[in-house]
């Protein structure tokens, strides 16, 4: 507690003094985070730190002493010693008390870890190629997370805005003052769940479901951001997360709007859609969920990410194609979208995807025939 | 600690030939010192090769942004500069090494199994080449890390994980019969007098490590092979969808990584074991609690591997396990750099190339040992894992660590092996490129880890610019300083001083009693050693 104050208090001065180099460039250091278990963790970590620095201190003193004073163009003659068991065990045992020193605390803070009991909000995480799913479980709450920032951005044709790589179309919520309890899996390989500041970092492996969880205080509301840490294929350094927690209430007003949002949706189904509409709207899904492996311009990517435009399937087969795109192709990358996308949007990325890139098909495919299709 | 009695008229003259001539020579030869030599120039090929792809990389981090190549070509050019540097430049050099040294180190004419020792040489190019001609075919090379964790490496992976399967199997078969041939070797061949506590610590070293090739070459064998028939004859063995277990690929992997790590640095700690005591000209602090620690370490390394899983969600009490036996390894390292620094401490030093290589060793590799300890507390590693902290720490015990005392012992044996000493002035400016060269690469690489940005991307938020950069500056001049080294090695393979038996004032031992350069046939009759 004490710790926190103080530290509450020196990054209050700290940020006054430097406001401009808090921008967070030359960063050395691990974040102390906004948990107490991240404080804990970056606690563990400066004492270790210390530790390595005070026995690199006096091992590194008495090797460039060596190397200055016992030198032969110095004049320095060997002396022919070549044993001490004296300090041999005196250089066995002082580190293994050291370690022991440092084994109780990490013990400590491992087992605070791993106690995913008691939790107020549970919330399953799904890392796919390469977007993360939130469900929030018994609030019948759920949403991708896709990557927003630009493609011209990630290749040098417009500037970078702030956020470059850590922004996207829907944070994850979460209230402050409650314990929230991650449950994290994978649809396709594996990735890892990462968010520096709340120290929660967790492997994302199909077939399993690991847990973590996170207690952010109340007063401690903000974005915090994060990547998928674990190599899973090439857009894997383009999967970012971002963490928003809200107050308790605020939270509550959220989920509600969530709800509500999904059934509009559904009504929107059930409307009207131009041919043209559909296609501006198709453009803007396609380059959010599928432009990252079939090609911006439909050209596929690789040998193993086929091209659309000019496709067998994009041209002729209507079925099919509606087929694959709501229940992708098992042992592929190729995933089910039914549960991703909603019928507005399957509509229209698979209208566009007849109509574009020299795909002339003029044929419009309207969101009751999605809704039909899933029957 | 060892007296030789034998001096070069021992070695024979008589009814033995010199090297055949033309190509040949090379590709039938079981002489130990061809296929040493041989294994040394593929590692620096490979090094070479290694370092561009490692140059590309680094190339594409300068700057935030998709500039040279696409994150496709980035993850084949991570998977390769990874597999090529850690199977084909560090261990072949280690092998490369020991060829040449051991027998002249424990006075025995040649290998013990000179026919099987060609082929572990020639199997190498073989896997390497396929493992390269990946790069050229349309699916590209394979693109799921050094550690191929499945399923990327399996259902989601590109065709040529299958050439990826053999040239891994081809390397270790290569391995395992150069492990065998060595450990055969020490126990059958030492001069009589050599007892077990009197080798050479370069020999023990690799002694213990061979224990560790043949001991853990298997089950990379046996994790490629399940990938295999994961891939081409529908098992499931890491596929969750058919009742399979994806981190049952990382337990096994790590059963064979884990070691392997000890593999590429324990005949090091051999080389500068040989060298520290030479330039100090005082005899090694502590030989016998050096080779028990060289053997616990061997030991520990079988029961740590999942500290490289301590994100994989493993029960709290695997975890404290696997954290304290980690843990436990720095004692021996410990003991082992208390040991180096006392051997200079009141010894008359000099600082010739090899021994700049070797300081250099010592503090570095220590560095990379402080950050191992500070990986093995596993809530911080909660916050390490699988970011630039982790690309440090390897860093740091494997160039500065492995790859200095492969140098080190280069230019410590070029003089026995080529009959002329190197130019200091080169030699030492070669050493202080590569000092400057590697910290400014990865010292700053610490930073961006800890700062939060992960490894293996090939783009990155704007707050990891400025290391990056500084990063990349280091690597070019790491990279090209290896040129130097280049030139060294062939301006000295030409000419240069002459160097004496003994080439080193201070060194001691049965490979300074032969004549400069070695002849091809050595300690036919074996010397005596008291
Ligand atoms: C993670 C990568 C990935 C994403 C994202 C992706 N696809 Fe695919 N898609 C694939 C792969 C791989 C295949 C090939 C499957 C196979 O082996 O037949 C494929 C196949 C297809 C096909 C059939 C192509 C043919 O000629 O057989 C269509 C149509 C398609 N995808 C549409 C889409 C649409 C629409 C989206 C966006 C909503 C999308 N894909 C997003 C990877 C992806
Ligand atoms: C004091 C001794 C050491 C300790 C305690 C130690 C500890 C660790 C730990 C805990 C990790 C996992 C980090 C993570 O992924 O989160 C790691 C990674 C690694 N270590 Fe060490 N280490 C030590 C020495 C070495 C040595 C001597 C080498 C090789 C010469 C080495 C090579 C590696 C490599 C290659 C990795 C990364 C593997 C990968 O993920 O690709 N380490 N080390
Ligand atoms: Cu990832
Ligand atoms: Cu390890």
């Amino acid at each position: 507690m004490l710790f926190r104050t103080w530290q509450r208090l020196s990054s209050v001065v700290l940020g006054l003094v430097s406001a401009p180099a808090a921008m967070a460039d030359w960063e050395l250091n691990m974040p102390q985070g906004i948990t107490e278990v991240s404080q804990s963790i970056y606690e563990l970590h400066m004492l270790i730190f210390w530790i390595c620095v005070w026995i690199g201190v006096v091992v590194f003193g008495v090797m460039f002493y060596s190397i200055f004073k016992h030198r032969k163009s110095k004049g320095a003659v060997a002396s022919k010693f070549h044993e001490s068991l004296t300090l041999e065990i005196l250089w066995t045992a002082l580190p293994t008390v050291i370690l022991i020193a440092m084994a109780v605390p990490a013990t400590t803070v491992l087992i605070q870890m791993y106690d995913t009991t008691n939790s107020d909000v549970d919330i399953k995480i799904t890392g796919y190629q390469w977007k993360w799913e939130y469900n929030y479980l018994g609030e019948d709450v759920g949403f991708f997370s896709n990557l927003t920032t630009p493609e011209d951005e990630i290749y040098n044709l417009a500037e970078k805005n702030e956020n470059y790589l850590l922004e996207v179309d829907k944070h994850v919520v979460v209230p402050t003052g409650q314990k929230v309890r991650f449950l994290i899996t994978s649809n396709d390989v594996i990735h890892a769940w990462w968010v520096p500041e709340i120290a929660v970092k967790k492997d994302a492996i199909p077939g399993y479901i690991n847990e973590s969880w996170a207690f952010i205080p109340e007063g401690e509301e903000g974005i915090y951001r994060g990547q998928c840490a674990e190599l899973c294929g090439v857009n894997h350094g383009f999967m970012p997360i971002v963490l928003e927690a809200v107050t308790g209430d605020e939270y509550q007003v959220w989920l509600e709007e969530q709800r509500a949002g999904k059934i509009a949706e559904a009504q929107a189904a059930l409307g009207d859609f131009s041919y043209d509409e559909l296609m501006v709207k198709g453009a803007d899904v396609y380059a959010r969920s599928c432009a990252a492996c079939h090609g911006g311009e439909g050209q596929g990517l690789g040998s193993v990410f086929p091209a659309l435009a000019g496709s067998d399937i994009a041209l002729n087969d209507m079925a099919a194609h509606i087929d694959i795109v709501l229940n992708g192709k098992p042992g592929t990358a190729m995933q089910a979208y039914a549960t991703q996308l909603s019928d507005v949007d399957m509509a229209a990325v698979i209208t566009f995807e007849r109509n574009a890139w020299g795909n002339d098909t003029g044929e419009t495919v309207t969101p009751k025939m999605i809704t039909d299709a899933k029957k | 600690m060892t007296t030789a009695t034998a001096s070069h008229d021992n070695h024979d003259d008589h009814g033995h030939h010199g090297p055949a001539k033309g190509i040949m020579r090379w590709v039938l030869t079981t002489n130990h010192k061809d296929i040493g030599t041989m294994y040394l120039w593929f590692s620096l090929t490979m090094l070479f090769i290694g370092g561009t792809m490692a140059l590309i990389i680094r190339s594409e981090l300068f700057q935030p942004g998709m500039q040279l190549i696409e994150p496709e070509f980035f993850n084949q050019m991570t998977t390769m500069h990874g597999l090529i540097m850690v199977f084909g430049a560090i261990m072949p050099a280690f092998v490369g090494l020991a060829n040449w040294m051991v027998p002249l180190m424990i006075g025995a004419p040649d290998m013990a199994l000179p026919r099987m020792n060609n082929w572990s040489f020639w199997i190498l190019p073989f896997a390497f080449g396929m493992l390269l001609f990946t790069l050229f075919t349309e699916a590209g090379a394979p693109n799921f890390g050094w550690t191929f964790y499945a399923p990327l490496s399996t259902t989601y992976a590109p065709s040529s994980v299958t050439y990826f399967i053999f040239g891994v199997h081809m390397m270790g078969i290569s391995s395992i019969m150069g492990a065998i041939n060595i450990i055969v070797t020490i126990l059958n061949l030492r001069a009589p007098g050599m007892t077990l506590m009197k080798m050479p610590l370069f020999v023990w070293t690799w002694f213990i490590t061979a224990y560790l090739l043949v001991a853990v070459m298997p089950v990379l064998a046996g994790v490629v092979t399940m990938m295999l028939m994961d891939i081409h004859y529908g098992t499931a063995f890491f596929d969750a969808a058919g009742g399979g277990d994806p981190v049952l690929f990382q337990h096994v992997f790590w059963f064979f990584g884990h070691p392997e790590v000890y593999i590429m640095i324990l005949p090091a700690f051999g080389i500068v074991s040989q060298i520290i005591p030479t330039f100090a000209r005082k005899p090694l602090f502590g030989y016998a609690s050096m080779v028990y620690a060289t053997s616990s370490i061997a030991f520990l390394s079988f029961i740590v591997w999942a500290h490289h899983m301590f994100t994989v969600g493993l029960p709290l009490q695997t975890e404290l396990f696997f954290m304290y036996a980690t843990m436990l390894i720095a004692i021996p390292t410990g003991v082992k750099v208390f040991n180096w620094v006392s051997t200079m401490f009141r010894g008359s030093m000099t600082f010739e190339t090899p021994m700049l290589f070797a300081l250099a060793f010592v503090v570095l590799f220590t560095i990379g040992g402080f950050s191992g300890l500070m990986l093995s507390i596993a809530p911080a590693d909660f916050q390490y894992h699988d970011t630039y902290f982790v690309v440090a720490h390897f860093h740091y015990v494997l160039v500065p660590g492995a790859l200095f005392g492969i140098i080190a012992g280069v230019y410590y044996w070029l003089p026995k092996w080529t009959g002329h000493y190197i130019n200091e002035n080169l030699g030492k400016f070669h050493f202080w490129m590569s000092f400057i060269g590697v910290n400014v690469t990865f010292f700053p690489m610490h930073f961006i880890g800890l700062a939060g940005m992960p490894r293996r991307i090939p783009d990155y938020a704007l707050q990891f610019a400025d290391f990056n950069a500084i990063a990349t500056v280091g690597a070019f001049i790491f990279g090209f300083s290896q040129l130097i080294f280049l030139f060294v090695l062939i301006k000295t393979i030409r000419g240069g001083e002459k160097a004496t038996d003994q080439v080193w004032e201070g060194a001691e031992g049965l490979e300074w009693t032969i004549p400069s350069p070695a002849p091809y046939h050595t300690f036919a009759e074996p010397p005596h050693v008291k």
